[in-house]
């Protein structure tokens, strides 16, 4: 699968979908509710969960945030595949 | 003025009545027909004149959806007020609930979210 780097580079440009991404590394899958409360009473992040549903959307055009079915719910899952050969021409 | 009664939208008032007695241990105050459906309140046993919580029947097709679509993002539906998370946590898990969010410490509180198996997410909190 070839990621768009542009995407990418985008997605990481902001310091709240970095942090969304520590959040998904730490708990593997989130509701959008789980995550919303992280940010919002563990980071202090003065949030909307509509922009938190817009952050997600870049994350996920990105191809670094999948959401899967789980019976009744939706939940968020962290794909770290794109980040894999981001640098390497760099630092090789 | 005061909160007198609050009210969650169930898909079957029987079965939620056997639930939030008998797995979250609330007790039953008013249980009266009304034609097709009942109007069923609950209290809590250590405030027996407090609050009351109506199990709705959730028979609107906008309520309905209301109700699955935040349960699918993991709203909860309503929170209740506990004194030891971890103790509850450990009872409902051994009385078959299901949690969505197992006890989690966001600053000076500490919450948990739960399947009621009536179509909602309840969030418990210990404060």
């Amino acid at each position: 699968m070839n990621w768009e780097k542009d995407a990418i580079f985008k997605a990481l440009s902001d310091s709240t979908r970095r942090l969304i991404l520590d959040e998904l590394t730490e708990r593997n899958e989130l509701s959008l509710y789980e995550l919303t409360v992280r940010l919002i009473m563990k980071h202090d992040i003065a949030i909307s969960r509509q922009a938190i549903a817009k952050h997600l959307s870049v994350l996920e055009d990105a191809g670094l945030v999948t959401s899967k079915r789980k019976g009744k719910y939706r939940v968020i899952v962290f794909n770290n595949e794109p980040l894999k050969d981001l640098l390497k021409g760099w630092i090789e | 003025m005061k909160i007198v009664v609050t009210s969650l939208f169930v898909d079957d008032q029987e079965k939620a009545l056997k639930f939030y007695t008998g797995k979250l241990g609330f007790i039953k105050k008013h249980d009266v027909p009304t034609g097709e459906y009942r109007w069923i309140t609950l209290v809590s046993p250590d405030e027996q004149n407090g609050t009351e919580l109506l199990l709705e029947p959730n028979v609107h097709p906008a309520a309905k959806e209301y109700q699955s679509k935040i349960a699918s993002e993991g709203i909860p539906a309503t929170m209740f007020g506990v004194e030891d998370i971890h103790k509850e946590y450990n009872l409902l898990l051994e009385n078959g609930v299901k949690f969505t969010m197992e006890p989690t410490k966001m600053g000076d509180v500490t919450i948990a979210v739960f399947d009621d198996t009536c179509g909602n997410l309840i969030q418990i909190i210990q404060q």
